[in-house]
């Protein structure tokens, strides 16, 4: 952005400059930091409130499947591309957190290396196939998510095959211990995947403000029209696939991590099927929509458990109901509703 | 003051959400209802009921109610580890049973250890208490016995040359490295290893190809499902004259019915569930077995699995822990749970120790034979 700044006026003295960005300072806070520091006091809140672990532990779920789902808010949302398969990509974050540790290697670049192993990935297939779209683009990324789920499964040597494989290694307890303070595993986890959210759902904000948001966002209008306006059709679909791998990857070690055992379901159809929901019912469009998709299909089903004969009804109801009547989710829907009874 | 009205709030919510707290001794229970595991799950958790419902109808433990708390998991580990902590924070469970897989298992082990709470799993694998975790305990046998019984019965009939045709599924992958594990300590050689996808529909070239093997004796099959049901199949279509023996996974009425005809003279380890009334009469296992039948022939109207008896072994070996400590304090139940002797349960004969958390032997098992469409055990 900055950059663009000084092209439209190089040759500007500093005064000038100055008169010129007054109303981009009016705003003190760019909008990603205004996002982190929104979800900063949503995990704060629920800190605040929890009366026992348990309640962590489903903040922690709520947290890390936040991270997981901004990823296809990326992707989905800004580009309005379908990927069935970024389970796979979590998975690998997830694998590679559990795996390496076994080979010496320390957790934190475990994670580090199983992060960038799904970028590469990521840009490696997502050139080829991200030329498709619609139905085929879903089609090709779950087969992807299918191949990376059956070598988990099959590659028992490695990854312990499908009853899956010991996390061992850090515990962000200790991480905290290290700054003097003493909290309970969950709890730690739960600071862990809240600031993960919160850092994520800042860089997702900011990109969709930045010049290559903005080509995304060209592109899900209408692939023609960016391309006719100067954009990297090719490029910004891949850029987008690859962030969105990258995201899920390090919500999938942070899970890997928290859980401490983690079994080849993590990258199987149906997790990836229920990322792409959580977005769609949350709204694919917003962060926001990210969180409020994966607070509902985390924390609902707990609620549900008194009716537990009656849950997937209850939760398919929901679901339905909320695609009839707010189609582009919860939050756009609500946000709609709130413009509107302003003016 | 707020701050405590705010959680005053939430764990009424949570209260909400659980159940009411009338019963005095609680126990837990994470199972797969639903789901991929279901067949699991379900007879597991119809068993805990009725058993929880017989029990107070008799007075309870010590005279005390309990209150089963039961949450379906649906085989999903992240949900069960989520379940686990519910059970010991919220609900201030005195033990859990649970985890119908694995995998479910191994993700909640961790926490039992961290708040020093007894928890019997009804999964198989041997990871579960190998090593031995201070907490945790388990129901089943493991495949790794079920090889082993396999293998004694092929060389008590002077076989030593053995193929495998294993399922890649989970049940399928696991016991088939416990098999090649074992073997050589059986007395056994593999000398054919061969595979197949779960839903693939015809095995033929794969047994062609194990019995084209020098000196083939017998032929294994550790799967689960429908595989072995056409495994069994083509076997018999083949008119292969070896025997052919199936695993535990197989042992229930369901698979004769898909095996049809095929599956005579077919053989496999099972429970004594299979066969109540071929039990003799001294048979310590005749009581227990007959009684769970019964009961849940009435309760439900069909026939119990072998899954529902690893919940009824557990619940059976938790009630007897409860009453021997005389106490409802996890640590001292968890201590009587682990000098159990002799408690004659429907899978086998429990006798935990500090050692050993699975407690049975290879006699929890019988291999029986399919004849007529119906089991006969093999004399031994």
């Amino acid at each position: 952005m900055a950059g663009q700044g000084t092209t439209t006026a190089p040759q500007e003295s500093g005064r000038e400059m100055q008169a010129r960005t007054e109303p981009a300072r009016r705003r003190v806070i760019g909008p990603g930091l205004r996002t982190f520091l929104i979800f900063a006091v949503l995990v704060g809140l629920g800190a605040l409130i929890f009366p026992s672990s348990y309640f962590y532990r489903v903040g922690t779920l709520v947290w890390i499947n936040t991270l997981a789902v901004t990823g296809i808010v990326v992707l989905l949302g800004y580009v309005g591309l379908v990927s069935l398969g970024h389970a796979g990509f979590f998975a690998i974050g997830a694998y590679a957190t559990a795996i390496l540790p076994n080979y010496g290697i320390p957790s934190p670049l475990a994670m580090l290396a199983g992060v960038a192993l799904a970028g590469l990935l990521a840009l490696a297939v997502g050139r080829p196939i991200l030329k498709l779209s619609g139905y085929y683009l879903a089609i090709a990324t779950l087969g992807l998510g299918m191949l990376i789920w059956m070598v988990l499964s099959k590659e028992a040597w490695l990854t312990g095959g499908p009853d899956g494989m010991v996390v061992s290694g850090m515990n962000a307890r200790n991480l905290f211990k290290m700054v003097g303070l003493k909290l309970k595993s969950a709890e730690a986890w739960y600071w862990v995947a809240g600031f993960a959210a919160a850092i994520g759902a800042a860089i997702a904000v900011n990109l969709a403000g930045s010049p290559s948001g903005r080509a995304l966002r060209a592109i899900h209008d209408s692939d023609v029209a960016a391309r006719s306006l100067g954009v990297d059709v090719a490029k910004a679909k891949s850029r987008a696939f690859v962030i969105s791998a990258l995201y899920a990857a390090v919500a999938g070690a942070l899970l890997a991590l928290a859980n401490g055992y983690i079994t080849p379901e993590t990258g199987g159809f149906m997790h990836s099927v229920e990322m792409v929901t959580m977005a769609v019912l949350g709204g694919a469009s917003s962060v926001f929509g990210a969180l409020v998709g994966a607070l509902i299909l985390t924390a609902l089903p707990q609620v549900l458990t008194v009716f537990a004969d009656y849950e997937h009804m209850v939760l398919g109801g929901i679901m339905v109901l909320t695609m009839i009547a707010m189609r582009r989710g919860l939050v756009p829907f609500i946000v709609d509703l709130w413009n509107r009874r302003k003016s | 003051m707020t701050r405590q009205a705010v959680a005053a709030g939430v764990s009424a919510l949570a209260l909400l959400t659980g159940a009411p707290a009338l019963a005095e001794i609680k126990i837990g229970a994470s199972l797969a209802v639903t789901g991929p595991a279901a067949f699991l799950g379900d007879p597991e958790a119809k068993t805990l009921e009725m058993l929880v419902e017989e029990l107070n109808a008799n007075g309870g433990i010590n005279g005390e109610e309990v209150e089963l708390v039961l949450y379906d998991d649906g085989a999903d580990p992240n949900k069960a580890r989520t379940f686990a902590t519910r059970l010991i924070e919220e609900d201030e469970v005195v033990a859990v049973i649970g985890g119908s897989s694995t995998g479910t298992t191994m993700a909640m082990a961790p926490l039992f250890a961290d708040y020093e709470i007894p928890f019997i799993s009804l999964a198989g694998a041997v990871v579960i208490i190998d090593p031995v975790q201070e907490f945790v305990f388990k129901t089943p046998h493991t495949d790794r016995m079920a090889c082993e019984k396999i293998f004694a019965d092929i060389t008590s009939r002077g076989m030593t040359k053995v193929g495998l045709i294993s399922g890649t599924g989970g049940f399928g992958a696991s016991m088939r490295e416990q098999c090649l594990d074992v073997a050589e300590s059986s007395g056994v050689e593999i000398v054919a290893d061969e595979s197949y996808g779960g839903s693939d529909s015809d095995m033929t070239p794969q047994l062609t190809n194990i019995a084209s093997t020098d000196g083939i004796e017998a032929i294994v099959n550790p799967g689960f499902g429908q595989g072995p049901a056409v495994v069994t199949r083509n076997y018999a279509q083949l008119g292969l004259d070896m025997p052919l023996y199936q695993s535990h996974g197989v042992a229930s009425d369901e698979f004769i019915k898909l095996a049809g005809d095929a599956a005579n003279g077919i053989r496999l380890p099972a429970t004594p569930l299979l066969i109540p009334d071929q039990l003799a009469e001294d048979d310590v296992q005749r009581q227990p077995v007959q009684d769970y039948i019964a009961a849940y022939e009435e309760a439900y109207g069909e026939k119990p699995s072998t899954f529902g008896g690893y919940a009824y072994d557990a619940f059976h070996l938790l009630v007897d822990a409860i009453e021997r400590a005389g106490s409802t304090d996890p640590v001292e139940i968890r201590d009587a749970l682990e000098a159990t002797e002799e408690l004659a349960g429907v899978t086998g004969v429990y006798t935990f120790s500090p050692e050993d958390h699975m407690g049975l032997d290879l006699s929890a098992f019988r291999i029986l034979e399919i004849e007529d469409g119906g089991w006969k055990p093999v004399e031994e």
